[in-house]
């Protein structure tokens, strides 16, 4: 189990948790629910090693690969689409996330739509690998069908795989199980 | 109409605008008119003195520049990388670039052989440029993208090759064409007040002391045309491998 006891945690002037206890399934698909501002996108980067709580602590990821999708695509704009995934993975594992996200490889980030681009960015953290897959607003800028598709094809494919979304239907469509995350909140 | 003909038709205005000002003032011993500078052109090219002077100067630009970048490159990483570098040696930078040049140029000829001026006075006025220009763009990568690459496990040597050096290039490139220009100016500068033998700055020296306005008129000619000639340079090195400049 992934457990986050008794964490607190503030940007700079902003407390976003304080005393934060919630427990993650060691596998399977989990859904962060909680209205904008409660701490989703944060949860996310503390659970990647991105932040460090003021107080508490996460277990359960020690020795754990984690790929991370941010809510921003962060693609570097001088590498096209291909290469953008193939520096974390290798050309192979590229191409077979390029094609299962539909997406030509041989384009650079500025000339995509938002939605191409969020795609390229999914496609990079599928390919990256590891124990534990994190999404933020992984569905963001996709249309209905093609976010269908997607969702589909990433559903299996790490053991644990989080994600935040806002929408309840994406999260059924992952099948995952939803944590509400304003339960947890306390203080 | 051709884009050669509308340049060659507005070279010859300007040519005429210099002859018509030339006729107007009437000394053309203090203001020559095109054709006393061209005639005066084509005697100093026809000596090998001219070539082997234009040689040395640029040899001597060139080496003051291409020091300047690479020094100027390593002290904006060092000096975005530490804190205290940076607090160390910005004093140094602002001295540089707010002593004037000519201040330099007398001071160094107190101090290194007159040969080696040109040299260090292109060098420290292409300094700043390098420096800031690739400091301040190095400060200015996108802070989502160093995260990203540290969420990815990118090593030193791929942050470095993917992220820094394209998100630096283009501030790099902007200085160093900047800078070009300021080293040939400054440059030359430094060859008239040092007077090195063999310099284009010692020949314009020369034709101020004897009154040669044709002369100086035909020295300055070739500092410009050859000032053209390496920016054009530059930005075609640039072109070919794939980069803006």
């Amino acid at each position: 189990m992934i457990r986050v006891e008794d964490v607190s945690f503030s940007y700079p002037g902003k407390p976003v948790f304080s005393h934060l206890d919630l427990t993650l399934p060691d596998a399977g698909i989990a859904a962060l629910m909680a209205p904008s501002g409660y701490g989703k996108t944060t949860l996310l980067r503390l659970l990647a090693g991105l932040e460090a709580p003021a107080s508490g602590r996460i277990t359960g990821l020690e020795n754990r690969k984690t790929a991370f999708l941010f809510q921003e695509d962060r693609l570097l704009p001088w590498l096209t689409a291909e290469k953008n995934i193939a520096l974390v993975s290798d050309a192979e594992r590229a191409a077979y996330w390029l094609e299962k996200m539909e997406i030509d490889g041989g384009q650079y980030p500025r000339a995509m739509s938002g939605g191409m681009q969020r795609r390229v960015a999914l496609a990079r953290a599928m390919a990256f690998g590891g124990d534990v897959l994190l999404l933020d607003e992984p569905f963001k800028g996709l249309d209905e069908a093609l976010r269908d598709r997607i969702a589909g094809r990433i559903r299996d494919v790490f053991p644990l795989t989080v994600l935040a979304v806002h929408d309840p239907e994406e999260a059924a469509l992952m099948g995952a199980q939803i944590l509400r995350l304003d339960a947890g909140r306390n203080g | 109409m051709n884009k050669y003909v509308r340049r060659a038709l507005i070279a010859a205005v300007w040519i005429g605008l210099w002859q018509g000002l030339m006729l107007m003032v009437g000394l053309p011993k203090l203001l020559p008119g095109p054709a006393d500078t061209l005639r005066a052109w084509i005697a100093l090219a026809g000596t090998g003195e001219f070539w082997l002077s234009v040689g040395m100067t640029l040899l001597r630009v060139a080496a003051g520049y291409l020091c300047a970048v690479a020094a100027g490159i390593l002290l904006s990483v060092l000096c975005w990388r530490f804190r205290t570098a940076e607090e160390f040696l910005s004093p140094i930078r602002s001295v540089i670039r707010a002593t004037p040049v000519a201040s330099i140029i007398i001071l160094v000829y107190l101090w290194i052989a007159k040969g080696r001026v040109p040299v260090f006075i292109s060098f420290l006025m292409v300094l700043p440029i390098v420096w800031t220009g690739v400091q301040e763009a190095l400060a200015g990568v996108d802070s989502q993208l160093r995260e990203m690459c540290r969420a990815y496990r990118f090593t030193k040597k791929q942050t470095a090759r993917y992220l820094y050096l394209p998100a630096v290039r283009p501030a790099l490139i902007a200085a160093c064409v900047n800078g070009l220009g300021f080293a040939w100016k400054s440059g030359i500068a430094a060859e008239v007040i040092a007077t090195p033998d063999l310099s284009v700055g010692k020949y314009l020296n020369d034709a101020k002391v004897y009154l040669e306005a044709a002369d100086l008129f035909a020295w300055t000619l070739t500092v410009v045309l050859l000032s053209m000639a390496l920016e054009k340079t530059l930005k075609a090195v640039m072109r070919r491998k794939g980069e803006k400049p």
